[in-house]
């Protein structure tokens, strides 16, 4: 709640409209007080007097009463009528809601029903009718605005209801006897009290416009008594002639229903748990870079290096170090493997070499990534959309949620290809059709015309590596693709992306969490934990002989290799988490062997043999090391 | 596509005749002898009779309802004693006007909203967000009856770009021009309040949706961030904003009645005001019908254009 109330206090624009709303109520309550004309009081001889003319400061209207003195009477009466209406339409409303949420069943069917059909009218057709049958008058026009905005508030109340009402704390009351009026009383009116009033807060300036529009019309309040909306009806047949007078009132309305609205939308935004998350902010075309270091030297081998690579998330004052410093590189024609349990960086390391990490939060901020030497971190945006799905094309998991689910595939196809090569439609919808085929979907002319939702997840997942195949890129990502997969469809996969390997000298990162599908596919795995690589090498070494710990373990949870699936859950404890990293070895916590000098200072990737390994005290496989 | 459209309409069935209920019963609550009440000034001893034969009002509720449906059903809605014509017939033709005014109005809103909200999100926290949030502030806190006022004194009086009011010159050609010059203030002066809501809503929609996975499978394809957003995103996004643009027609329509009474255009809203000062109660209960009847099939062509849009609710 102060958290709300500290982000509301540094939104200076809700802040002014409270302060402005603030004064225009202490005016309109001080309005008897106050020593102004009477403002029914008419002269003839003084009509439309200008403003700031001796005795009238705004002037004087038709009748020559004092427009400054009308003014505020107005507005008082325009406020009260205002909050009087949403006061009415808020309880019927909640009432309403209330009763229809919380009992449910046909009761709840009919009411529902009833709303449904008021709110399927315009609603100033409603309120016409209303006065219509009940005759103009400001009582009439408050009935009508009132009743208008009704099934508003039953429809929100009833929703919030209907979720409270199976909670448990609701569910204790019905046991401990409680009556459903009591229940509703002392249970469920605490809890939807807030959300009524933050609904009063933003319709209430609407209230206000439509009394004041009913008034306007002549259907509201009558004369001599004057609202502010019954001001400006009245000024309107003088409008070319003295403006004034209707200027007056007119602004009045707008300020009062603009410092509402500032006021409610300052209210609603603090409240709301995914602004203060950055959760609704847009992330940028590609990821923010702020390096904090030199840029590292080239020193791997490889088509695509990554070099000291970090990547954090600045979530306002936290950082979270997602990536701390990742070195790899890989070989055309080879598949680098990463594995690591989620949380572990994989994902975001992959997203980073063409700045695809979600920006805001994402910045990367250190490290080189190379692609033929040329460093991709910082490059202006043309290049990088040049490189991406061109030079490095990725495939996601999930082809559901990663596939644009209003687009048959044909046209997503098209559309990767024509982003990078000059074709036209025709010759790019035939090109769409071999690349179809190209990744074994059975009558590639029928399925271009599908829409995602219609096709099966593996043949889902095949667009998804016949998009990424468009443009004959050197470098493939894969960030888990077949684990949302079946078992069979998973090795269909894999052996399809192992023959394309082969077939075209493709270069593949395969980002998974699964050793078993790391042993059938990659020539080289890397090992991350908390951000790093802690073990690196042939993957074939590394699952016969693991030298880290962490390996180990991971190792040690698969039962046997060679297909099926298997999760890393079953080590115990959790990562550490990114923001508050240990000194020296991240893993110390769940380690079997940590010793003092562990925690200590940073551990280095230190090489060992035909691999790197980030331990202190690996592991050691002298059985093997005797046959070697 | 056909099976969809035909169980659209029927559902439309229940609604509409909701609707005569909840008119009827409004109508029900005019206090002291009915007839006398519809009539008003015009409560001849012939015309009260007649409106009593017309209407049964000495049957019972729900008799008098089923009366007053079935003559409806004949095209019959009775007659405007004021106007001394059908009301049906005065009903279509001021209907014809304001539909001009707000078809106008809500393709601007529809467009300008749509268009403003994308800009919005695509530059989140920029100048143009800013100040396009700005002027959505104002734009939905202004009374469109005070705009309307204040474009008559700027566009009209002082810069005489456009007609003061009414729909046609009261001499000279009835052209197309001629419309265009008397439609241009007052359907800018309605689309003003709905532009802002629908330009606030697409703004979150879309920002909802940049985050979502599909969007980022757009980038890492090398797709232009320009048809990332207006392609990608604002398709996707145009799912949640549609049904709003259901809604806002109805805002629409509703702020008519004060533009036309600000623009003095021929329309329904300024003849279902004059009904009311008039208490001609059976003009006000036709015209009522016969605008909440087009409104609920213009939310069935809402619904129909959302299945064209999302493959997912074809069934
Ligand atoms: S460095 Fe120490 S704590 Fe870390 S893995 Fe090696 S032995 Fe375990």
């Amino acid at each position: 709640m102060t958290a709300a109330f500290l982000l509301f206090s540094r939104n200076r624009m809700a802040l002014a409209g409270g302060v402005i709303l603030f004064i225009v109520l202490l005016l309109a309550l001080a309005v008897p007080l106050l020593p102004l004309a009477d403002p029914d009081v008419t002269n003839t001889a003084n009509r439309f007097r200008p403003p700031f003319s001796d005795g009238a400061l705004l002037g004087t209207d038709h009748l020559g009463r004092d427009l400054l003195s009308r003014l505020l009477w107005g507005t008082r009466l325009s406020l009260a009528v205002g909050f009087a209406a949403a006061t009415i339409a808020a309880t019927i409303g909640a009432a309403i809601g209330v009763v229809a949420g919380f009992y449910g069943g046909r009761l709840d069917n009919i009411i529902m029903r009833g709303v449904d059909m008021l709110m399927a009218f315009p609603y100033i057709l409603l309120a016409l009718a209303i006065v219509a049958a009940l005759g103009p008058g400001l009582l009439n026009a408050l009935i009508a605005v009132a009743a208008v905005n009704v099934p508003f508030f039953a429809r929100n109340i009833r929703g919030i209801t209907v979720g409270l009402a199976h909670k448990e704390f609701v569910d204790a009351a019905r046991l401990s006897g409680l009556s459903r009026p009591q229940i509703i009383l002392t249970e469920i009116l605490p809890n939807v009290l807030p959300v009524i009033v933050i609904a009063m807060s933003t319709t209430i300036g609407w209230m206000i416009l439509e009394t004041a529009g009913l008034s306007f019309l002549g259907l509201g309040s009558q004369p001599p008594q004057a609202d502010l909306g019954s001001m400006l009806g009245e000024a309107r047949a003088a409008l070319i002639s003295h403006p004034h007078t209707s200027v007056v009132p007119g602004v009045m309305i707008l300020i009062i229903v603009m410092s509402i609205n500032l006021l409610g939308d300052g209210i609603r935004d603090a409240l709301d748990p995914r602004l203060k998350s950055g959760a609704l902010s847009r992330p940028m075309a590609a990821t923010r870079v702020k390096r904090e270091g030199p840029v590292p030297e080239p020193t791997l081998d490889g088509i695509l290096t990554l070099e000291g690579l970090k990547t954090e998330f600045h979530v306002g004052t936290r950082r979270l170090r997602a990536v701390g410093g990742v070195s790899l590189a890989v070989r055309p024609g080879e598949c680098l493997g990463i594995i690591g349990e989620s949380g572990s960086g994989k994902s975001v390391t992959a997203l980073s070499v063409t700045g695809l990490v979600a920006s805001p939060p994402g910045v990367i901020t250190g490290g080189a990534v190379r692609y033929r030497g040329e460093d991709l971190i910082g490059a202006p945006y043309e290049r990088l959309r040049a490189v991406r799905g061109g030079e490095i094309a990725y495939i996601f998991q999930d082809p559901l949620a990663t596939l644009h689910p209003l687009y048959r595939v044909g046209d997503q196809l098209v559309e990767a290809i024509q982003a990078h090569q000059n074709l036209g439609r025709k010759e790019a919808s035939a090109k769409a059709v071999e690349l179809l085929r190209d990744v074994r979907i059975p009558n590639p002319e029928r399925r271009i015309a599908n829409y995602p939702h219609e096709m099966s997840g593996g043949m889902r997942q095949r667009v998804g590596i016949a998009m990424a195949l468009a443009n004959d890129p050197e470098v493939i990502i894969a960030d888990e693709p077949t684990t949302a997969l079946d078992v069979t469809v998973q090795a269909q996969i894999l052996s399809l992306l192992d023959d394309l390997r082969r077939s075209r000298d493709l270069a593949i990162v395969f980002i998974t969490h699964d050793f078993g599908v790391v042993a059938q596919l990659c020539d080289r795995v890397a090992v991350m934990y908390a951000g790093k690589v802690v073990e690196e090498g042939p993957t074939r070494s590394v699952l016969e002989a693991p030298r880290h710990p962490y390996t180990a373990r991971l190792i040690a949870c698969v039962p046997e290799l060679g297909g099926g699936r298997r999760r890393l859950e079953a080590i115990p404890g959790l990562p550490p988490p990114v923001d508050r990293l240990p000194d020296g070895c991240a893993f110390a916590d769940r380690c079997a062997k940590v010793r003092p000098v562990c925690r200590e200072g940073d551990i280095p990737l230190a090489p060992q043999g035909d691999r790197a390994v980030r331990c202190l005290f690996p592991e050691e496989h002298p059985s093997r090391e005797a046959a070697e | 596509m056909g099976g969809y459209i035909a169980r659209r309409l029927l559902s439309a069935v229940p609604v509409l005749l909701g609707i005569t209920v909840i008119v009827f019963l409004i109508m029900a609550l005019i206090p002291g002898d009915p007839a006398t009440a519809i009539l008003g000034s015009y409560a001849t001893p012939e015309n009260v009779a007649r409106i009593n034969r017309e209407l049964g009002l000495d049957e019972p509720l729900w008799r008098q309802y089923l009366i007053w449906l079935g003559n409806m059903l004949q095209g019959d809605f009775g007659q405007s004693f004021a106007l001394n014509r059908p009301v049906l017939d005065e009903v279509v033709e001021r209907f014809g006007a304001t539909l001009i005014l707000a078809g106008t109005a809500f393709v601007l809103c529809a467009l300008l909203g749509v268009i403003a909200g994308t800009i919005s999100a695509a530059n989140q926290y920029g100048f143009a967000d800013k100040a396009i949030t700005f002027a959505v502030l104002l734009g939905i806190s202004i009374p469109s009856f005070f705009l309307g006022m204040m474009m008559i004194l700027l566009f009209a009086v002082r810069l005489r770009w456009f007609p003061v009011s009414g729909m046609w010159p009261i001499y000279g050609a009835r052209d197309a021009a001629a419309l265009f010059s008397h439609l241009a203030m007052p359907a800018l002066a309605l689309a003003v309040v709905a532009t802002g809501v629908i330009a606030r809503l697409s703004r979150s929609a879309l920002l909802e949706v940049l985050r979502q996975d599909f969007i980022r499978t757009a980038r890492a394809k090398g797709v232009h961030e320009r048809s990332v957003i207006w392609r990608h995103a604002l398709r996707a996004a145009m799912v949640s904003i549609l049904p709003v643009l259901g809604i806002q027609a109805g805002f629409v329509l509703s702020g008519a009645v004060y533009i036309e009474i600000v623009f003095q255009w021929p329309g329904i809203g300024r003849m279902l005001v004059d009904a009311i000062l008039r208490r001609d109660i059976l003009l006000v209960q036709g015209g009522v019908i016969v605008v909440a009847a087009c409104y609920v099939f213009f939310n069935i062509v809402v619904d129909v254009a959302q299945s064209l849009l999302d493959p997912r609710i074809r069934t």
